[in-house]
């Protein structure tokens, strides 16, 4: 299974990674895209929205069911990745290079709390 | 304790997906499901239908018997080695399966039906041998494995890896199966499928069914999960029980008025119901034109006619568009534009003539879909 090191996560299957100008850039990970199965339909948050952490966001649908993504942290919608929604088969092939959204989040020490590869690595074995 | 069918360790060896498909331990894919649909469309792709159950009904009298037990009619099984589909009705016109019936001989016919139904539909069977033919026997064949090989390469790439096999199969036409003595044994090999595409479906003793299967795979065949099925059946326009139609829907609201032999003066477990009722509801395809998800099972439909529900869904790797089946009251017409809705959005689809699919190519207008 594939689980970057230097990347952060949440229980609910989102990656997370802290950028150098504040922001955070979110997608889920590897190990969701492979119990999804093919993508087929993904649906970003506006730029501007205002996000609560736990708040559904985004939407990947695969040829079998569609699933919520979900908001790890606070914070504002500052960027969607509008190549990833005309080709959502490219998240299948690189999960961690098909990021969905990016947050300026409310808290700016906001992933300190979460998980570290070696513990999302043991959520999902 | 799920069920496992002869070929479960295949599938996990080869590193499948497993599901509970109705109690059965199943690959749902052993990779990417729209990869596998693409192999039966265009070359040869193989499933596991082992968890289905083949029934011998033996005896004299065995063609009577089915005329009352069938809604389509067998006096059209004229050669040995014919199939025909038909449904099993209750008295009052629902549907308790759907199945294929072949002809062997006129003391030996063969009943394949889904695997979620075999008991139900032995024991109704059973009951109405005990009332109608208590001389005929039903024997659920467990000792038989299924194996379905499909796509325009299906047919060669089985002659590559069963010898003996061509010559008992070369000339079977669409429907039609023959026994062929093969080093895997004596292999049932019909020209059936529920994908759209020319191939075999072969009846396999369940103790070679690793072994044929292996040989398929080194002849050029790609292994398919349940995954690939669904979305290679809704493409071909073919129906799935328990979701397209059950118990308590008519085949002629289910898109199956022309496996029901209403013409004739034979009778037939639910016919009256049937004649009694005409459908209010039909059972069309719908492509849908706006972006912003994938058309599925239980979304409701708004026409101009009323409401209806869509019975299955998926998005159409052929296509590269969402596709569905979907009940909807008799009046609305081929052509017609309905709203869908999906999620929080209302969107809008295309009412078609199903099949979307079939044969490698596509059968409905796609500029009617976005």
């Amino acid at each position: 299974m594939n689980v970057p090191k230097e990347l952060k996560y949440a229980e609910s299957h989102e990656w997370m990674r802290a950028e150098s100008d504040g922001t955070v850039t979110i997608g889920i990970t590897d190990h969701a895209q492979a119990e999804l199965g093919d993508l087929v339909f993904i649906e970003l948050p506006a730029v501007g929205r205002v996000l609560k952490a736990g708040e559904a966001c985004a939407i990947v649908e695969s040829v079998k069911a569609a699933s919520d993504v979900y908001a790890p942290i606070d914070g504002e919608v500052v960027a969607a990745n509008t190549a990833v929604t005309s080709a959502p088969e490219s998240l299948n092939e690189d999960a961690y290079a098909a990021w969905l959204f990016r947050l300026k989040p409310s808290n700016p020490n906001a992933l300190a709390g979460m998980l570290d590869a070696a513990a999302y690595e043991k959520l999902v074995s | 304790m799920l069920k496992k069918t002869p070929l479960h360790a295949v599938h996990r060896a080869a590193g499948a997906r497993m599901v509970d498909f109705g109690g059965w331990d199943m690959p749902v894919n052993y990779g990417s499901q729209i990869d596998e649909h693409h192999a039966v469309r265009n070359d040869a792709g193989m499933f596991d239908v082992s968890h289905m159950r083949a029934v011998d009904l033996r005896g004299a009298g065995a063609r009577d018997f089915l005329r009352y037990a069938l809604a389509n009619n067998v006096d059209k099984l004229k050669e040995p080695g014919k199939a025909l589909y038909s449904c099993l009705l209750r008295p009052d016109g629902g549907v308790i399966d759907d199945l294929i019936v072949y002809f062997l001989a006129e003391d030996w016919f063969r009943i394949v039906v889904n695997a979620s139904t075999t008991e139900k539909d032995v024991a109704w069977l059973r009951k109405l041998l005990a009332e109608r033919a208590p001389q005929l026997s039903l024997a659920p064949r467990d000792d038989l494995a299924m194996i379905a090989v499909q796509g325009p390469q299906a047919r060669a790439k089985v002659w590559r890896a069963m010898p003996g096999s061509e010559q008992a199969s070369a000339n079977l036409k669409p429907f039609q199966g023959a026994q062929a003595t093969t080093p895997f044994g004596e292999v049932f090999v019909a020209r059936t499928g529920y994908t759209g595409e020319d191939g075999f479906e072969l009846i396999v003793p369940a103790s070679h069914a690793t072994a044929v299967w292996n040989a398929l795979v080194a002849a050029g065949v790609k292994p398919a999960g349940l995954g690939a099925r669904d979305t290679l059946r809704l493409e071909a326009g073919m129906n799935l029980y328990g979701q397209d139609m059950d118990e308590g829907v008519s085949p002629l609201v289910a898109g199956l008025a022309w496996t029901v032999d209403l013409a004739s003066p034979r009778d037939f477990v639910g016919k009256a119901a049937l004649v009694a009722q005409p459908p209010a509801q039909q059972l069309v395809g719908l492509l849908l034109q706006d972006a912003g998800g994938v058309l599925r099972a239980h979304q409701k439909v708004r026409t101009a006619h009323g409401e209806g529900e869509i019975t299955s869904g998926t998005f159409s790797p052929t296509l590269g568009k969402s596709i569905a089946l979907a009940r909807l009251p008799k009046a609305v017409a081929i052509g017609d534009t309905v709203k869908v809705a999906v999620r929080d959005k209302m969107l809008a689809a295309k009412v078609v003539k199903p099949p979307f699919a079939r044969n490698g190519k596509v059968l409905v207008n796609p500029t009617d879909g976005s």
